[in-house]
């Protein structure tokens, strides 16, 4: 079996910013749900964070290149 | 000199190479190199993002000079497209984030970003261009050394000279032995890992969006053509419908990532104008 080992840890990398987004989301959902017309508001601060927790992933996704092994 | 519209990898012996014994070769990086004039040899090259940024400028800018000239109370379709997206751009972006105040001289900047990413990404499941600009690195690193200028730029105006707005880095109240750590880290964030994290963000979700795509189409081609059994032909089958499912995926990220980017440029805008911290 041949291939390249970075992106089976790039695969595992990917959790915790998966995991990241989720929380921030759900948390979000929960608070349009409690008061709708917070929205505008809450839709802002939810994509800052998710913003944030994703350069995590994007970052690795970069390195799987950076560090790419293969010639 | 050479006119090519395939990646330039495709024609030294790429093709062959996946119609051969070889097997099937993944989409790589070098899927991303289409020069249409020149090589990687030659000092200069002309390639396909550079043509599709300079054609959407035009088209950008046709498209709202055309509107602009002849507005009417009724509006036609097209200036009921232009209308939304500068409503959306300026009421839920650059207002709510930057405030009532002084967002509307940020606005022809907000609004330029984010039409010049929208279109660019969405040119990336246009069928006949079906290359996101934005996946070469070079487009979000200038369009991202914009927004760096300007609202260093800003803050410094702001928070009269250099020196206090290095000050106001470091929010109020904090006991001394914490103020060299807490000027450390804002500086890192401030100067370092906003403009890296803002560029990167396009151009990685871009370059995996398009890689993607590229594995299940390609991949899906392959199993269904290439495919020894009836089964994997079928599989191959499944991997092609899901390609046209995710390209659909795509088009939703693409929008999406030119709405962050611009938020996210507006929330930096904020920082430097508002009054504290």
């Amino acid at each position: 079996m041949t291939g390249n080992i970075t992106f089976l840890g790039y695969g595992l990398a990917a959790i915790g910013p998966g995991i990241g987004v989720g929380l921030i989301f759900a948390a979000y959902i929960n608070g349009v749900a409690r008061q709708p017309e917070a929205r505008g508001m809450l839709q802002t601060i939810a994509f800052t964070g998710m913003a944030l927790t994703e350069a995590l992933a994007i970052l690795g996704l970069v390195f799987v290149f950076v560090f790419d092994s293969t010639p | 000199m050479s006119l090519s519209v395939v990646p330039a990898h495709w024609l030294q012996g790429g093709i062959a190479a996946t119609d051969g014994e070889e097997g099937f070769q993944a989409p790589s990086t070098e899927d991303f190199w289409w020069p249409i004039f020149g090589s990687d040899t030659s000092n200069w090259a002309f390639t396909r993002p550079s043509f599709v940024m300079m054609a959407s400028v035009v088209i950008i800018g046709w498209f709202f000079f055309t509107v602009v000239g002849r507005l009417s109370i009724v509006p036609t379709k097209r200036q009921w497209v232009a209308e939304q997206g500068y409503n959306f751009v300026r009421n839920s972006i650059a207002r709510d984030v930057i405030g009532a105040k002084d967002f509307r001289q940020f606005l022809p900047l907000l609004l330029t970003l984010f039409f010049l990413i929208a279109f660019n990404n969405i040119m990336g499941v246009l069928p006949f261009v079906q290359f996101p600009t934005m996946s070469r690195i070079a487009f979000p690193i200038v369009l991202t050394l914009i927004v760096y200028v300007v609202y260093h730029t800003v803050a410094i105006r702001r928070k009269h000279g250099v020196l206090n707005y290095l000050k106001s880095l470091v929010p109020p109240g904090l006991p001394g032995w914490l103020k060299p750590i807490m000027f450390f880290l804002e500086f890192l964030t401030y100067f370092f890992i906003r403009p890296l994290t803002l560029a990167l963000r396009l151009f990685g979700n871009m370059l995996a969006g398009h890689l993607m795509l590229l594995v299940f189409i390609l991949g899906g081609e392959y199993l269904l053509l290439h495919g020894s059994t009836i089964f994997i032909q079928f599989s191959g089958l499944l991997g092609l419908g899901f390609g046209i499912v995710m390209t659909f995926f795509e088009l939703l990220v693409q929008f999406l990532q030119a709405f962050i980017f611009t938020l996210l440029a507006a929330l930096y805008i904020s920082d430097a104008v508002s009054e504290h911290h």
